[in-house]
C-alpha cells in the first residue's frame, strides 16, 4: 500500500530527500547551542583574563550557529511544504485519472460520496502525515540521537540514567496508545453512525415531523451521543496518563542528575573541572529533550496510525485495475451500425450467482429501429450496455459492423455507439458547453440542427439566453423533458452509426415524443435506433421489439405479431391503452 | 469559441470544510465558558486550581538549578560536600516534593478535562439536536444540508479544540508568561530589556508570516472548495463522461483546479511551516545576546537594577542568576511561540461555537394550539367519551376557554380550505384564494406542472408551513387551534423523496406507530405490496438498511414508505408522488393494496402519473397557484381542458 502511495511522490521526490537534510541541519544545530552555551559561560565565567575573547568567540559561533539553524529551518519548511503538498496534489491528480480509465463496473463500486472523500479528506490526511513524516520523523530520531552523543560527552557517568528510564518510558507510552488505539477505532465508528443520524434527520425532517418522531429521533440521538461520550472519555482519560507520565520521568530525572551532578561537583572541590555547574544544566536540558523526544515519537506513531486507514482507501482506488481496456491496434473504423448478440450471458460480479442476462441472440440490421420493453429489473439498460462496451459479456460475444466490439479502439467504438443514459446528467455550463461534449468542433448551425431534431430548439430559444442559457449543477433549472431532449440532442451531435435511447423519453409528452421518433425516421434513417421505452406507443412503430423478462428475451417480433401472440407485450398494451378505451365509452 | 468552452468553476457546496466566515458572534466566548461552569461547576475549578498549580510549580521547579549552583555547589567547593550534603538532600527533596504535586495536578487536570470536553461536546450536540427537532420545515428548506451537518462534525470539533486544548493551554501560559516576566524584572531589568526587545521582533514576525499563513489557508480553503465541487460532479456524471469520451477534457479541466489548489496550499503550507523555525531562532538569538550582555554584566561587575534591587539593595549579578535567566528566557519564548500558534485555533473554535450558537438561537416552530388528539367511544347514546385505550375511534378534545367547557368532535377527516393565500417569499405568490371541500372519505387529487402549487397544499395541511390568509378547517376546527403533533398525527403521508432511517426493514416499517407488533407490520408490507421483495431480502425483516436504503431501488423505498404510512393507521393520508418511481406493472399490483388503504379514510394524492388519480372523487387541476378545473375525471374530460390535454399528452409533465 505505502508503495503505491509513494510512486505519486515523482517530480517531489528531490524536495522529500532534501527536507530531511535540512531538518537534520536545524536539529544539529538546535543541539549545539545549548552546548556551546553551557561552555561559554562556564569558560567565560571561570577564567579571569581574556573573558571578552571567549565571550566574541562563542557569541559568535552560537550566531553563526542560530544562523543555520533559522536558515535549514525556513528551508527545510518550504521544501516540506513543497514535497507533501506536490505529493498530494500527485495523488488527487492519480486519483482523478484512475477514475476516468474506470470501467462501469469499477464505477459501480465505488459510491460518488467516497470516492470525492478519498479526493479529498484521504489525501488532505496523507499529506500532513507524509509532511510530519518529512519533517518530525527524522528530526525527533536525531535530536534524540545528538542530546543522547552530547549528554555522554558532558559526563558519561551521568547519562546512564537516561538509557535506564527511557525504555521504562517508551514501554509506558506504547502500552497507552495500545491500549488505546482500539477504542479509537471504534469511537471513529460510533461517531459516524451519530453523523449518520444526524444526516437522516436534515434529510428526512419533513418524515420525523409528520410521523411526530421528534421525541423518539431525540432520544435516539441522545443516546448514540451518550456511547461516543462515554467512550471518548474513557479513551481520553487514559490518554490523559501521557502527560503526567512524561512529567513524571522527566522531573524526577533532572531531580536525580541535579543530585549526583552537585554531588559530583563539590566533591571535586573546584567550579572549573571536568564538570561545571553550566554543564548540569545543559546536561538537564538535553534530559528534557531526550524525553520530549520518545513523546513526540509516540504522537507521530499514532497520528501515522491514524492516516493509514485514508492511504488504504486511497490504494484501493488506485490499485484497481480497469477490467476493461482499449485494445492495441483495436479497429479504427465501424463499418455500419448492425448490431448482433451471440449467446450472450452476463453477471455483474463474478461472486453473483444469477445471471443478469442469459441466452441472448439477437441480431439487428443496419439502419433498423428497434424497441425494447420490459419492467423494472428486467436488465433492458444492461442489455444496450453491452453494445458500446460499457460492461463486458461474462459469455458469448457481441458485434457492431461485424465486429467483435472488444477489437475496436474503445474511443472509436464509443463514439459511433452513442448512448442516451437513464441516468442522465447536464453539467454546470451553458447549453452550448453541454451539447458540445459530443463534438467539441460542432458549429452554432450543427448545434442547432440536431437540437430541431430533438424538438429542443424551440425551449431553448424561449430561454432569455437562448443556447447561452447556463444551467446549473445538475441541470436542475431545466425540467425533466426538456434535459431530456438537450441529452438527447448531445448524443446526436456526435452523427453515431448508432444511437441507443434508454428510457430518455419518458418525461417528454406523447406528441413530442412522437415528432422525435418521426424526426429521427426522416433525418437519420441510416442510424441504427434502439430504443428502451416504458410506454408503448413509443415503440409500436419499430422494425422489431424485443420484450424481456427477467434477463431472457421472452417475446420478439412486430408490434402486430407480439399482440397477436398474446404474451407479456399485450397485457402491457392493454394496460396502457385502457385509460383511453375508457374515455370513449368506459369499461372499468 | 475557446472562451466559450472554458468550463466555469461550480460554486461550492455544502460539504466538505466550510470557509471560514470570519464573523464570529459577540459574546460566544463568554457564552461557552457560562455553559461549561453551568454543567460543570466543580469540575471546572478543580481544573483551574490544577492549571495554576501546575503552571506555578512548573515555574517554581525551573528555579531549583539556580538554587543548588548558587547555595549548594559554589559554596560546597570549598567548604565540602560533608557541610553542604544536607542542604543539597532538602532541596532535591523539596523539588522531589514540588515535582509530585506538579504531576498529581498535571493528571488531575487532564483527566478531569477530558471529562468536561466530552462531556461538553455531549451537551452540545444533544441541545442542538433536541433544538434542531423543533425548527421548522422552513429552516431545513433555507438551509443547505451540507452547512448544518458541518455544525455537528467541523464547528463542534473546533469547539472542542477550543475547550479542551486551546483555552487551558492559553491560561497555563499567560501564568506562565506572567510570572517569567515577573521574575525577570524582578532579578534584572538590562536583561528584561533584551528580551523585550526580542519579543517585538517575535511580534512582528507573527503577524507578517501569520498573516501569510492564514491569508493562503482562506485561499486553499476555496480551492479546495471549488476542486471538491468540480470532482462531485464528475464523478456524478462519470458514466456519462465515459459515454461521451470525455476522459481527456476532464483531466484537462480538473489538472488546472488542482494546479491552483497546489499553489495555494503550498504557499499556506510554507508560511505555516516557516513561522516556529523562524520564532524558535529568534529566541536562540534573546538566548546568546542573553548571555552576552549577561556575561558582559558579570565580568564588567556592572550593578544590577531589577525590582528586586529596591527591597535588597543593588547587588552585581550571579551565575546562577544568569543561568537561571537564560532558563526563563528560554521558555519565554517558547510559550509566545506556542500561543502563537494558537491563535488560529482559537479563531477556529470561536467561529465554530458561535455557528453552534446560532444554531440553537434559531426560533422554533411556533404552536399555539390546544385542540387534542384522543381516543375515544361512544356510548349507547352516541355521545362521545374519552378513553385511555386504543379504539380505532379518534376524537378532538376542544377545551373552550370562555365558559371552561370541554367538548369532543369525532373525527372524521372532513377539510375545508377557504380562500386559501401563502407565499414562500414574499415576493412570489405560490397560492392564490385556494378554495376546496373534501368530505370524509373522500379522494381528492392534485394534478399540474412543476411549481404549479401542488404540494405546497399538502405542506399547509399538516402545517409544515402556515398560510397567509383565509383558513383551513378540520373537521369544522380551524387547523391552527389544533396541536401540531396531534394533527400531524391524524395524517399520514407518503413523500416523493423516501426517507428511510438506518435499521431493520422491520423498524422501518414500525416508524409509523412504534407500538405496533411484528405481525402488524408484516400486514402493512403485504397491503403494500413490499412482503414479496422483502422476504427475498438476505435477512427479510431483519435486512439492515444504511444509507437512507441505498441497496435497494427507489421503487423498493416507496413501496416500504407506503408500508410505513400504512402501519400510522391515519384517519387522513396524503400521497405525494408516492408511487412515481414504481414502474405501471408493479403499479398496479400495489393499486390493490392502496385502494385497500385509502378505504374509509379522507385522501390527498399527487400524482404525476395520471392513470393513479383517476378514480380519485375530485380531481384539482393547479396552474400557477390556482385551482383551474375540478371535477371528477370524468367530467374533466368532458370538459375537453387542461386536464384533458394533459391526460391526451398533449402537455408536458413535470
Amino acid at each position: 500500500m505505502v508503495k503505491t502511495l509513494l510512486k505519486s511522490v515523482r517530480q517531489y521526490k528531490k524536495p522529500s530527500l532534501v527536507t530531511p537534510v535540512f531538518m537534520a541541519i536545524e536539529a544539529f544545530c538546535e543541539c549545539l547551542i545549548p552546548f556551546f552555551m553551557a561552555k561559554m559561560i562556564s569558560e567565560q565565567v571561570l577564567s579571569e583574563s581574556g573573558a571578552m575573547t571567549h565571550i566574541l568567540t562563542y557569541g559568535g559561533i552560537l550566531l553563526l550557529l542560530a544562523a543555520f539553524s533559522i536558515t535549514s529551518g525556513v528551508l527545510a519548511g518550504r521544501f516540506a511544504a513543497t514535497a507533501s503538498c506536490g505529493f498530494a496534489a500527485n495523488l488527487r491528480h492519480d486519483l482523478f485519472y484512475k477514475v476516468q480509465k474506470f470501467s462501469f463496473s469499477n464505477v459501480d463500486k465505488f459510491s460518488t460520496s467516497s470516492l470525492v472523500t478519498r479526493l479529498t479528506t484521504d489525501v488532505t490526511n496523507v499529506q500532513n502525515s507524509y509532511q510530519m513524516c518529512l519533517r518530525i520523523a527524522i528530526r525527533v530520531p536525531l535530536q534524540f540521537i545528538f542530546a543522547i552523543i552530547m549528554s555522554f560527552t558532558i559526563n558519561p557517568s551521568l547519562a546512564w540514567i537516561f538509557v535506564v528510564i527511557i525504555p521504562i518510558l517508551v514501554f509506558f507510552l506504547l502500552s497507552i496508545m495500545r491500549y488505546v488505539m482500539p477504542f479509537f477505532r471504534r469511537i471513529f465508528k460510533k461517531y459516524d453512525a451519530l453523523n449518520n443520524s444526524v444526516q437522516e434527520n436534515v434529510g428526512g425532517i419533513r418524515v420525523v415531523k409528520s410521523f411526530v418522531r421528534e421525541d423518539y429521533e431525540t432520544e435516539k440521538f441522545d443516546k448514540a451521543a451518550t456511547e461516543v461520550k462515554n467512550d471518548f472519555t474513557r479513551a481520553e482519560k487514559i490518554l490523559a496518563l501521557n502527560n503526567p507520565i512524561m512529567t513524571l520521568f522527566i522531573n524526577f530525572a533532572a531531580v536525580f542528575i541535579a543530585y549526583l551532578g552537585a554531588k559530583q561537583i563539590v566533591k571535586s572541590g573546584t567550579l572549573g573541572g571536568d564538570f561545571t555547574p553550566t554543564e548540569l544544566s545543559a546536561l538537564i536540558t538535553y534530559g528534557v529533550q531526550i524525553l520530549s523526544c520518545c513523546m513526540m515519537f509516540s504522537m507521530v506513531f499514532v497520528m501515522i496510525t491514524m492516516s493509514l486507514e485514508s492511504g488504504r482507501r486511497i490504494s484501493e482506488v488506485l490499485e484497481q485495475e480497469s477490467d476493461l481496456v482499449s485494445p492495441e491496434n483495436g479497429v479504427k473504423e465501424v463499418k455500419d451500425g448492425s448490431v448482433r448478440f451471440e449467446n450472450v450471458n452476463f453477471k455483474y460480479s463474478a461472486k453473483a450467482n444469477k445471471y443478469a442476462l442469459s441466452d441472448i441472440d439477437l441480431d439487428i440490421k443496419s439502419g433498423e429501429t428497434v424497441g425494447i420493453l420490459g419492467g423494472t429489473g428486467s436488465s433492458k439498460t444492461t442489455l444496450v450496455q453491452m453494445i458500446p462496451r460499457l460492461y463486458d459479456a461474462t459469455d458469448g460475444e457481441v458485434y457492431v459492423g461485424g465486429v467483435n466490439v472488444k477489437d475496436y479502439d474503445l474511443e472509436t467504438l464509443r463514439k459511433e455507439v452513442a448512448v442516451v443514459l437513464q441516468k442522465n446528467v447536464l453539467f454546470s455550463g451553458t447549453i452550448k458547453e453541454n451539447l458540445r461534449w459530443g463534438d467539441e468542433t460542432a458549429s452554432d448551425e450543427e448545434l442547432e440542427r440536431v437540437c430541431k431534431l430533438a424538438q429542443a430548439d424551440e425551449f431553448i430559444r424561449s430561454f432569455p439566453d437562448g443556447y447561452d442559457t447556463y444551467i446549473e449543477q445538475g441541470g436542475t433549472n431545466v425540467s425533466g423533458g426538456q434535459k431530456q431532449r438537450l441529452c438527447i440532442a448531445r448524443a446526436l451531435l456526435r452523427k453515431p452509426k448508432v444511437l441507443i435511447l434508454d428510457d430518455s423519453t419518458s418525461a417528454v409528452d406523447t406528441k413530442t415524443d412522437a415528432l422525435i421518433r418521426k424526426a429521427f425516421a426522416e433525418e437519420i434513417p441510416d442510424t441504427t435506433k434502439i430504443i428502451i421505452a416504458q410506454r408503448v406507443a413509443s415503440v409500436e412503430n419499430a422494425d422489431k421489439i424485443v420484450v424481456l423478462d427477467c434477463g431472457k428475451i421472452v417475446e420478439a417480433g412486430t408490434h402486430a405479431e407480439l399482440l397477436k401472440k398474446g404474451g407479456i407485450y399485450r397485457e402491457i398494451y392493454e394496460a396502457q391503452t385502457k385509460g383511453k378505451n375508457e374515455e370513449k365509452g368506459g369499461n372499468d | 469559441m475557446a472562451e466559450a468552452r472554458r468550463k466555469p468553476i461550480p460554486p461550492m457546496r455544502g460539504r466538505g470544510m466550510p470557509v471560514p466566515k470570519g464573523a464570529i458572534k459577540k459574546g460566544t466566548l463568554p457564552r461557552l465558558l457560562k455553559t461549561v461552569f453551568k454543567y460543570y461547576k466543580w469540575q471546572l475549578l478543580i481544573v483551574l486550581v490544577c492549571i495554576v498549580v501546575n503552571s506555578f510549580g512548573s515555574l517554581v521547579s525551573s528555579l531549583f538549578i539556580q538554587s543548588i549552583i548558587d547555595d549548594v555547589i559554589t559554596p560546597g567547593v570549598t567548604v565540602g560536600y560533608g557541610a553542604v550534603s544536607a542542604k543539597l538532600l532538602g532541596v532535591v527533596i523539596t523539588m522531589a516534593g514540588i515535582y509530585l504535586v506538579v504531576v498529581v495536578a498535571g493528571f488531575f487536570w487532564h483527566r478531569i478535562m477530558a471529562t468536561i470536553t466530552q462531556g461538553m461536546l455531549y451537551h452540545l450536540r444533544t441541545d442542538m439536536f433536541a433544538k434542531m427537532q423543533t425548527l421548522p420545515i422552513k429552516y431545513f428548506d433555507t438551509h443547505a444540508h451540507g452547512e448544518i451537518m458541518s455544525t455537528y462534525t467541523n464547528d463542534t470539533d473546533a469547539t472542542r479544540q477550543l475547550i479542551g486544548q486551546s483555552l487551558p493551554t492559553l491560561l497555563s501560559s499567560s501564568i506562565t508568561l506572567i510570572v517569567s516576566i515577573g521574575f525577570m524584572i524582578w532579578n534584572s531589568l538590562w536583561l528584561f530589556a533584551v528580551v523585550l526587545v526580542c519579543t517585538v521582533a517575535m511580534g512582528l514576525v507573527v503577524k507578517i508570516i501569520g498573516g501569510n499563513s492564514a491569508k493562503y489557508m482562506v485561499a486553499q480553503q476555496h480551492s479546495l472548495a471549488a476542486e471538491e465541487g468540480f470532482v462531485e460532479e464528475m464523478m456524478k456524471g462519470q458514466k456519462v463522461v465515459k459515454v461521451f469520451t470525455h476522459e481527456e477534457r476532464a483531466k484537462e479541466d480538473f489538472d488546472k483546479l488542482n494546479q491552483k489548489l497546489y499553489n495555494d496550499s503550498r504557499r499556506a503550507h510554507v508560511f505555516g511551516n516557516i513561522l516556529g523555525p523562524i520564532l524558535g531562532n529568534i529566541g536562540n538569538f534573546t538566548y546568546v545576546l542573553l548571555a552576552i550582555v549577561g556575561g558582559l554584566l558579570y565580568t564588567f561587575e556592572a550593578t544590577n537594577v531589577g525590582i528586586g534591587s529596591i527591597f535588597f539593595g543593588a547587588k552585581t549579578l550571579s551565575i546562577g542568576t544568569i543561568v537561571a535567566f537564560l532558563g526563563m528566557s528560554r521558555n519565554f519564548t517558547q510559550i509566545v511561540n506556542q500561543m502563537s500558534q494558537q491563535i488560529s485555533m482559537i479563531a477556529m473554535g470561536l467561529a465554530g461555537a458561535s455557528r453552534v450558537f446560532t444554531l440553537m438561537d434559531e426560533a422554533p416552530e411556533q404552536d399555539e394550539g390546544y385542540v387534542t388528539l384522543v381516543n375515544a367511544k361512544k356510548d349507547e347514546n352516541g355521545n362521545i367519551t374519552e378513553t385511555p385505550e386504543h379504539t380505532g375511534l379518534w376524537a378532538w378534545k376542544h377545551y373552550h376557554k370562555a365558559d371552561g367547557t370541554t367538548t369532543y368532535t369525532e373525527l372524521k377527516g372532513e377539510l375545508v380550505m377557504d380562500m386559501v393565500d401563502f407565499s414562500y417569499v414574499p415576493e412570489k405568490q405560490v397560492l392564490s384564494d385556494v378554495s376546496l371541500y373534501a368530505k370524509p372519505g373522500q379522494q381528492i387529487a392534485f394534478v399540474g406542472a412543476t411549481g404549479a402549487g401542488k404540494t405546497t397544499v399538502t405542506n399547509l395541511i399538516n402545517r409544515f408551513y402556515d398560510i397567509e390568509d383565509g383558513k383551513i378547517r378540520y373537521d369544522g376546527i380551524n387547523i391552527n387551534k389544533i396541536k401540531k403533533s396531534d394533527l400531524r398525527r391524524s395524517l399520514g403521508i407518503v413523500l416523493q423523496d423516501t426517507n428511510l432511517f438506518t435499521g431493520t426493514v422491520m423498524e422501518n416499517i414500525r416508524y409509523g406507530r412504534l407500538e405496533a407488533t411484528d405481525e402488524e407490520c408484516i400486514e402493512a408490507a403485504k397491503l403494500a405490496n413490499a412482503h414479496d421483495f422483502i422476504t427475498r431480502l438476505p435477512e427479510g425483516y431483519d435486512t439492515m438498511l444504511q444509507n437512507n436504503g441505498a441497496n435497494l431501488s427507489q421503487g423498493q423505498r416507496q413501496l416500504l414508505s407506503i408500508a410505513r404510512a400504512a402501519v400510522a393507521d391515519a384517519p387522513a393520508m396524503i400521497l405525494d408522488e408516492a408511487t412515481s418511481s414504481i414502474d405501471t406493472r408493479t403499479e398496479a399490483l400495489v393499486q390493490d393494496g392502496m385502494d385497500k388503504l385509502m378505504q374509509g379514510r379522507t385522501v390527498f394524492v399527487i400524482a404525476h402519473r395520471l392513470s393513479t388519480v383517476r378514480n380519485s372523487d375530485a380531481i384539482m387541476v393547479l396552474d400557477h397557484g390556482k385551482i383551474i378545473e375540478r371535477g371528477t375525471h370524468e367530467q374533466l374530460i368532458e370538459k375537453k381542458g387542461t386536464y384533458y390535454q394533459l391526460y391526451t399528452g398533449a402537455f408536458e409533465l413535470e
